[in-house]
């Protein structure tokens, strides 16, 4: 179940990335407050071209408008992540996944512990073996903030900008700051998650490709990576 | 990978039938209760399906936020719109005085009414912001004649599902249903921060739709048509948007 809502979250996120960006090239300009526009000055500038002739950029070209399908399908794909983020959280809950494997052991909440993760990534040096089975306390809280803040975060400022959502939870809105620091904030989680799958997508290639990818797709550990110790565990198990 | 066993065959069968077979109810009633917006064809029809129906659930009767006259923009921004036809000019050369509204359709009494005609019908304004789809917003105040007056002065049937709108610029126009065309907060609008709407904000005749995006709020208003069921109209996918690749429904 795990394996199956992250290859869905995967080919949503994608779309929901590259129908975003097009939305943000008919109006690369981004506000703070409840209005803002072409009249009006920006907290910052894309310095990109418009697909807009209404929107002064220091190009004299506008590129094709594609917002169309962009639209059509960035509330496609966040329906198919919403959907799947719900029925993985749910899943989580009922299996105690967060609890077991995310949630970072109580001796492990500490600066410290955190800085001899991070220490160990600087050096390059080869992780431990217990690695091959659970997350280090650098990983857990990486996903943890992804799947409870990010998320949740991005969800909340896309349905901001909704009017007829906005109509029923004003609220939602206000506290963000008004329709256009939504918008805002929504792109700067949108770089918040890229960032994150740059580095999840880095570490996955420093840790062995091939192995893990077939580890996220057929659901085996690598039998070489595991200590002896633990295989007739995993075999009871079934993986 | 272990092979798959009789039992998770026939679970994931069981599921699988289930599964559709609960699609076809929600269809069903989806249909019934009005939830399928008419641009449910094609790949992207099961997500704007969705947002069609949880928003109609959501907000059926919620207002559009309304905001303290402090807040109205400084600097409205009015889209570009194509060169204006010889006819708006011509009308424009008039003072707008032969502008006309024609009403038709699923009614009672077709009528067609001056823009002083609506003006003589209950009034309402409102302080709402316009967001487009492309990002940017601002807010006016917009004073018009609610939807619903016009629609009870003509008499319309309650058979009626969608209201449909044209602009006097082809081929702009755009249609609502009904849970939006008798809103308290649709209008068709005349007025702009306390006088005339300008021409670049639509005058002398828009409609405004707060709880959906810009687009949905045509400018030019020449005639309006009361039916229930939009196929006949252009290419029976709701309004021009969807035929220039937009969703009918703009609630977000």
């Amino acid at each position: 179940m795990v394996r199956v809502t992250h290859w869905i979250t995967v080919i949503s996120f994608l779309a929901l990335l590259v129908t975003g960006l097009e939305i943000v090239i008919s109006h690369p300009r981004f506000y703070w407050g409840e209005t803002g526009n072409a009249g009006t000055s920006p907290l910052f500038t894309l310095p990109i071209p418009a697909s807009r002739a209404t929107v002064p950029t220091a190009y004299g070209f506008v590129m094709p408008d594609q917002n169309g399908w962009s639209r059509y399908l960035h509330f496609q794909a966040a329906w198919a992540a919403v959907l799947t983020g719900l029925v993985y959280v749910l899943y989580g809950l009922w299996t105690r996944h967060f609890r077991n494997d995310l949630v970072p052991a109580r001796a492990d909440r500490s600066w410290r512990a955190y800085w001899a993760v991070i220490a160990r990534y600087l050096r390059r040096a080869p992780a431990d073996e217990t690695e091959a089975r659970s997350y280090n306390v650098v990983q857990r809280t990486a996903y943890l903030t992804v799947i409870f803040v990010l998320f949740p975060l991005i969800i909340w400022t896309g349905l901001a900008m909704s009017p007829a959502f906005a109509g029923v939870f004003p609220t939602a809105v206000t506290l963000l700051g008004g329709r256009q620091s939504a918008r805002t904030i929504h792109f700067f989680v949108t770089w918040a998650l890229v960032f994150f799958v740059v580095v999840h997508v880095a570490m996955v290639v420093q840790a062995g490709f091939k192995s893990r990818m077939r580890g996220m797709i057929v659901g085996e550990a690598d039998a070489a990576e595991i200590p002896l110790e633990i295989l007739p565990e995993i075999s009871k198990e079934g993986v | 990978m272990s092979p798959i066993s009789r039992r998770k065959l026939i679970t994931t069968g069981l599921a699988t039938t289930a599964g559709l077979a609960g699609l076809g109810v929600a269809a069903k009633l989806a249909e019934h209760y009005g939830l399928v917006p008419p641009d449910h064809g094609g790949v992207y029809g099961p997500g704007e399906t969705l947002t069609y129906a949880a928003q109609r659930i959501l907000t059926t009767h919620s207002m559009a936020r309304e905001f303290p006259r402090g807040m109205i923009s400084k600097t409205p921004f009015a889209n570009e719109v194509a060169p204006p036809s010889d006819e708006f000019k011509r009308h424009q050369a008039s003072g707008f005085a032969d502008w006309r509204l024609a009403v038709d359709g699923m009614v009672a009494r077709p009528a067609s009414f001056s823009v002083s005609d609506l003006k003589s019908l209950p009034l309402r304004s409102h302080i709402t912001e316009v967001a487009c789809e492309e990002g940017w917003s601002y807010i006016a105040e917009w004073i018009g004649t609610p939807l619903i007056d016009v629609l009870h002065a003509v008499g319309a049937l309650p058979q009626a599902r969608y209201v449909a709108y044209f602009s006097i610029e082809k081929p702009w126009w755009e249609s609502i249903d009904m849970a939006d065309a008798l809103h308290p907060q649709t209008i068709l609008a005349w007025g702009m921060n306390d006088g005339d709407l300008p021409v670049s904000f639509g005058g002398p005749l828009r409609m405004r739709v707060p709880r959906q995006l810009g687009y949905k709020s045509v400018k030019y208003i020449t005639r309006l048509t009361v039916t229930d069921s939009l196929k006949s109209f252009g290419k029976g996918l709701g309004s021009a948007s969807p035929e220039a690749g937009y969703s009918w429904y703009a609630g977000i």
